[in-house]
């Protein structure tokens, strides 16, 4: 029930994906927001540090949600599938891990350029490691920015190719992830 | 012998003080020189800054003061004040945009003579690709020779600029500049 067996997903790993979905677009979201607040909006300090606290949690949900996919079997492929599918769907799922830790990973660099640890809801903090490379901020910042616009549109045509194969293939596809 | 005289004819030179109007190169190579900037946060105090990149070159005629010019070209990338995601910030579209005005360049037109030190250095100050005339009130720290063989010269120099006349997006207000200028002689 709580694992993966060779036909369904386990309770950990459809938590872990529905809490991803929700924090993911979430943080999009406010992302996209509060980079235009002006200075004198009472979110202006807030709506920041709640991204990084949330951005750090999920940094360490998918950490640890990678090491339970790594001990864990995973489903099989539907057989229905055409092997197309089988290969993009496969690709298409490393392509959002990939972009999930760059998106993450730059998200820390922005912030902790200067030194400064990242204080996740005055509740513990991550260390800096320092400036990396030359202007950090700014490229971290050109990164992030545009991996989370490739993700976000990634995510959605995840998910509407699961809503697809709900409606119009009539497949397990999305069922696994919900039942 | 001969080693001896050139040596001690070129040091007897560098130890006298310029007749003539001398050219400088302000030193950022050895950081004798720093652009900082402050600016007040809500009334509540003082934010401090500096660029950490910029470049420049005066001369300067202790008998002719009027005939004195000063060129600076700042690297506006350069901006630190001590917080990443403020520098970044600043950098961006909101303030300098420094991606797309990456220099912001001080060129002297005229130079005023106040007597004891102090001059009007009056010039054209490109910021955001606006170009407006500023004045740098400027006093004379020192010269002489350095130990080191070379001859220097030495301003402060303080000015004050709006952010609404070099067209910021967010502007807070008043924005004073102060300058540190040691200049090695060339």
């Amino acid at each position: 029930m709580w694992k993966n067996s060779e036909t369904a997903y386990g309770l950990v790993t459809k938590a872990i994906h529905w809490l991803t979905v929700v924090m993911v677009f979430g943080l999009f979201a406010v992302g996209f927001w509060m980079v235009d607040l002006t200075y004198y909006s009472p979110w202006y300090k807030t709506a920041p540090h709640w991204h990084k606290s949330v951005g750090i949690i999920l940094l360490i949900i998918t950490s640890l949600r990678l090491l339970w996919r790594w001990v864990n079997v995973s489903p099989l492929p539907i057989s229905s599938h055409s092997n197309s599918v089988k290969k993009a769907s496969k690709i298409a799922h490393l392509v959002i891990y990939v972009l999930l830790f760059v998106l993450m990973i730059s998200g820390y660099l922005i912030s902790t350029a200067d030194d400064r640890a990242i204080d996740v809801f005055n509740w513990f903090s991550i260390p800096a490691l320092g400036e990396l490379f030359d202007k950090q901020a700014d490229i971290s910042g050109f990164i992030h920015q545009y991996v989370a616009y490739i993700l976000v549109a990634l995510s959605i045509l995840h998910g509407a190719a699961a809503v697809k194969h709900h409606v119009i293939d009539k497949d397990e596809t999305l069922k696994r992830m919900i039942r | 012998m001969k080693k001896l005289f050139i040596a001690t004819a070129l040091l007897s030179t560098s130890l006298l003080t310029p007749l003539y109007a001398a050219d400088y190169i302000i030193d950022t190579k050895g950081a004798h020189a720093s652009i900082n900037f402050n600016t007040k946060h809500m009334g509540f105090s003082v934010l401090t800054g500096r660029f950490n990149t910029f470049n420049g070159s005066f001369s300067y005629d202790e008998a002719n003061i009027a005939a004195s010019k000063i060129k600076v070209t700042i690297d506006t990338t350069s901006i630190d004040s001590n917080h990443a995601e403020r520098d970044k910030h600043l950098r961006s579209d909101d303030f300098l945009s420094a991606g797309k005005f990456g220099t912001a360049t001080f060129t002297s037109t005229t130079v005023e003579d106040k007597g004891n030190g102090k001059l009007a250095i009056k010039g054209d100050f490109t910021l955001h690709g606006i170009t407006k005339s500023i004045v740098i009130d400027a006093i004379k720290i020192g010269e002489g020779s350095d130990p080191w063989g070379g001859y220097r010269l030495g301003f402060s120099g303080t000015t004050q600029i709006a952010m609404g006349d070099f067209g910021f997006k967010m502007d807070f207000g008043k924005v004073n500049l102060n300058l540190y200028i040691e200049g090695i002689r060339q």
